[in-house]
């Protein structure tokens, strides 16, 4: 069962593309904190790529983080090395801390299944979304509901979302055997 | 006109791309039966050639061709689009040409 909306963030460290180790509760001072199941080779996460890079650019300074992290088995998916993150967090210039969860025990600790899947946490780290970025991976021009721009802006409005969670919509994670 | 649609059960593209693909063909006049294959195993993948989910050839051809060169694997499949986006689905531009470059080659005009 994934995480519910009222739940407490669970804490994590986890190695970054950066060479650094990033842990949930180093962005304390952040009033919200997304963190997101991610990968490199889903065509998901390929197709709401460059929206939550720009949310993540536009939202900055208002005091939102996010995290994106993979835990893909590496051995079963070579795109989703740890080498293969280094090269293409690089190449998009991620504005955002792009993770490795090798041992698959933070997304198991969410409950997240797909990639890309969605957990926002308000300023007290409680989860206050959960799903899918928006309603339309297609074609975002064709975008109705604007699912984690909506919720940022609730959150930062010091209210809450009015849509709690939707389906995430993408890849399964890919276990290891 | 063959028309094989393959995909994997994990990759939750495949209805869309089915429906998309059967709406193309009823636009195109095409009553062709499809047949829809499931991938469900790595053997099954490396037997059919399978470079993702979904994956549609039309008389053996593959919509995207450059896309299918990959290692066979069970996976979701990205699809270039024509506007320069990455997708986990076929356009419908993209089944079409297909489909009338394969009526064409058949004789059908």
């Amino acid at each position: 069962m994934p995480l519910a909306i009222g739940d407490r963030i669970v804490p994590f460290s986890l190695p970054a593309t950066d060479g650094s180790t990033v842990s949930a509760d180093q962005f304390a001072d952040r009033a919200v904190l997304g963190v997101i199941f991610w990968c490199n080779h889903c065509p998901y996460v390929k197709a709401w790529e460059d929206r939550l890079i720009a949310i993540q650019r536009e939202y900055a300074e208002k005091g939102v983080q996010m995290v994106m992290i993979s835990s893909n088995d590496p051995v079963a998916y070579p795109d989703d090395s740890f080498d293969a993150m280094r090269s293409h967090a690089r190449e998009k210039a991620y504005p955002f801390p792009y993770l490795f969860d090798e041992s698959q025990q933070v997304a198991r600790s969410y409950g997240a299944t797909r990639t890309p899947e969605v957990f926002l946490f308000d300023r007290e780290r409680v989860l206050r979304y959960h799903g899918a970025p928006d309603d339309n991976f297609e074609r975002p021009e064709e975008v109705t509901s604007r699912y984690l721009r909506d919720a940022l802006d609730a959150l930062l409005a010091g209210g809450t979302p009015a849509e709690a969670t939707t389906p995430p919509k993408g890849c399964t994670i890919k276990w290891r055997p | 006109m063959r028309i094989e649609f393959f995909y994997w059960e994990d990759c939750p593209s495949h209805p869309e791309a089915l429906d998309r693909l059967l709406q193309v063909m009823r636009e195109e006049g095409l009553a062709d039966p499809v047949e829809v294959v499931l991938i469900a195993t790595a053997e099954d993948a490396v037997h059919h050639r399978f470079p993702g989910s979904p994956t549609v050839r039309i008389n053996g051809e593959d919509l995207q061709p450059e896309g299918a060169q990959g290692q066979a694997m069970l996976t979701c499949r990205t699809y270039h689009t024509e506007t320069g986006r990455l997708s986990p689905l076929p356009t419908a531009a993209m089944i079409r040409r297909a489909l009338q470059a394969a009526r064409r080659e058949d004789g059908g005009g």
